[in-house]
């Protein structure tokens, strides 16, 4: 078997010419510990180069929630609080609000930020913070092992939920997205994904724009990603972003729903 | 030097020596009885002032997790609530507490448990002086027996809280909060503008590493390691401990109060001298650390001991700890908002430690 390949030396093959990706010089080396096929450690990529190509490392201040992204700070070169659950917006306020001319972002899952945090989010978004909050909406738990959120869609299996969300009992999934763009105080509200090259490419350019939007000081700029959590699903990666495009896409509706402070029709 | 002379309520006292002490910040939720910091810092216009940053928060989560994002970044900041708000507060004290970051805290007490009353209590000093939240922590007490202590332990606690990257409490209740008296004020302190500290997320510069203010260790030996390193810091913080004796050098009889109930037994001692009863006072003025030793040492001159608290008996349980069972400790205090009177305290003193 090896015969052949003993001309096609890995070593031959791995060289600058030959390079068609490469992560941001701003994640570090640490071993990301998400599941492989989950849309986190792509999402951290895009936020990391975003930072570096708008030159502004040292001015970032980043806050990661509870969940799946609690060690956010190991993998992106920047400095970073980590907050209680749910309190992501709020301590990103108190940040805001005595270093007004720093970039500073949230990262949050849909459990920390539409369920425990509702609060936080919703008020920080009314108050106008000027800061960016990056929301990944996977509809499950993942970290706790895939009980139900708030935006578990109706009739979705969870361990929380094992013959599927009753919306009569169980509540209905919650757009809160769609909800704080409502708000006078969100600028840029968007929901975006990344399981395609070409999502990756417009979520990048909506987490672009999310940091920009800072140094207008109009507010709020939340971008959302519809994440897969294969795991919390029980499915394959390729078959969990299957099954994301076929469900989660037609509740959750990728596109921007508020553009410089004007709701999109 | 002019002195500056201004008769003060105790809230109003912690705000402008907020103010004064070159706070950064302050971020609150209305409560009563200390809605007059908040209502006072608003009136002054501390942006106009110094600089520095006020704001009404949507809850009193959202009120300390704003302290944990601006205390991250090295600034001087503040808060201050009553005791159902206090309670709201422990998730966030908690990891403040775990991330060791420098805050100023104030609880003016209300009668409790639950939503209880909005008289004066002194019924949160387990909550304050135990930790109060979840996981072994501390916070240094500052426990202050007037409005000028109350404007006095603001920069203290400023001090206190960057010394040992600690939140500092500053205990006191509803009737200091609303009392006014003449308060010396101390000189402005200018704002920091430099925030060189080599552990705060201001933007992580090419110079450094980048800094992580968290309170998480997954793997239990880190989590050890950090609590050992708490632990080590609160041994430290034991030389921080202060208090006051009041005619203690003859006393045969030793009331221990801290705060307002302090104010009351000073009288109380004044009233058992006029009856020939040798009492005296001392006054812990920080509740932790807790003046073990003074406590000690005049355990060995007294006959007893009456601890004396708006609660139903919290802090006498360190009180006996200090004397080890050697002389007879007991407690009285009104309580649930009731403020026990001079009177009542001396009648408690010959019941409970002069006649048995």
């Amino acid at each position: 078997m090896s015969i052949h390949v003993k001309s096609m030396d890995v070593k031959d093959i791995i060289k600058k010419e030959n390079l068609v990706y490469k992560k941001s010089p701003l994640m570090t080396d640490n071993v990301l510990s998400y599941c492989p096929g989950c849309g986190h450690g792509t999402v951290h990529n895009i936020i990391a180069e975003v930072i570096e190509e708008l030159g502004i490392q040292s001015q970032t201040i980043a806050v990661a929630p509870v969940g799946c992204s609690v060690l956010a700070y190991e993998f992106v070169d920047i400095d970073w609080l980590q907050a209680a659950h749910g309190r992501a917006p709020a301590v990103a306020t108190g940040l805001k609000r005595v270093m007004p001319d720093k970039y500073i972002f949230t990262y949050q899952g849909d459990g920390d930020l539409a369920a425990i945090g509702t609060g936080e989010t919703i008020h920080a978004c009314n108050r106008g913070e000027h800061i960016t909050i990056i929301f990944i909406n996977n509809g499950i738990y993942g970290m706790t092992g895939g009980q139900m959120a708030p935006t578990t869609l109706a009739g979705m299996v969870s361990s929380t939920s094992p013959y599927g969300r009753d919306v009569s009992t169980m509540g209905n999934p919650m757009k809160i997205t769609e909800l704080v763009a409502q708000l006078p105080g969100t600028y840029y509200v968007t929901r975006q994904a990344v399981h395609k090259p070409s999502n990756v490419r417009k979520t990048k350019r909506a987490i672009r724009k999310a940091f920009e939007n800072q140094t207008l000081k109009k507010g709020v700029s939340l971008v959302e990603v519809v994440s897969n959590c294969n795991s919390g699903w029980k499915m394959s990666p390729v078959k969990s972003n299957k099954w994301m495009e076929e469900n989660m896409f037609s509740f959750y509706p990728l596109g921007d729903i508020k553009v410089d402070g004007e709701l999109v029709k | 030097m002019k002195k500056e002379l201004r008769l003060l309520k105790g809230n109003e006292a912690i705000a402008e020596a907020a103010i004064r002490a070159g706070a950064d910040a302050y971020f609150g939720y209305p409560i009563t009885p200390q809605s007059e910091v908040l209502e006072y810092l608003m009136m002054e216009k501390p942006e106009e002032r110094t600089g520095m940053v006020v704001l009404q928060a949507e809850s009193e989560l959202g009120a300390i997790n704003m302290v944990f994002g601006a205390a991250g970044a090295g600034r001087r900041v503040i808060t201050s609530s009553s005791s159902p708000g206090i309670s709201l507060f422990q998730e966030g004290i908690s990891y403040i507490a775990s991330a060791e970051l420098p805050c100023v805290l104030v609880n003016v007490v209300r009668g409790g448990p639950g939503l209880g009353t909005i008289q004066p209590s002194q019924a949160d000093y387990f909550q304050a002086t135990k930790g109060g939240g979840h996981g072994d922590y501390h916070l240094l007490v500052l426990a202050p027996a007037s409005v000028q202590e109350m404007a006095d332990f603001v920069p203290l606690g400023f001090d206190l809280a960057f010394k040992y990257r600690n939140p500092v409490m500053i205990l006191t209740d509803g009737l200091i909060g609303q009392m006014m008296e003449k308060v010396e004020l101390f000189e402005q302190i200018p704002r920091a503008t430099e925030f060189d500290q080599d552990w705060v997320a201001t933007g992580k510069t090419p110079d450094r590493e980048r800094n992580i203010i968290t309170s998480l260790d997954l793997q239990a030996v880190q989590m050890e390691k950090r609590n050992l390193r708490l632990q080590e810091k609160y041994r430290k913080m034991q030389a921080e401990v202060r208090f006051e004796e009041i005619a203690c050098e003859d006393a045969e009889y030793l009331i221990i109060a801290y705060g307002s109930s302090a104010r009351v037994c000073q009288k109380t001692i004044q009233q058992a001298r006029d009856k020939g009863i040798k009492a005296g006072l001392l006054r812990p003025v920080t509740l932790y650390p807790f003046p073990t030793k003074a406590i000690q040492v005049l355990t060995e001159k007294v006959k007893g001991i009456l601890s004396v608290e708006m609660n139903a008996g919290q802090m006498v349980e360190d009180v006996r700890l200090a004397v080890n069972g050697k002389i007879p400790v007991e407690h009285y205090g009104r309580f649930g908002g009731m403020v026990h009177s001079p009177n009542e305290v001396l009648e408690a003193l010959e019941e409970k430690i002069v006649k048995p």
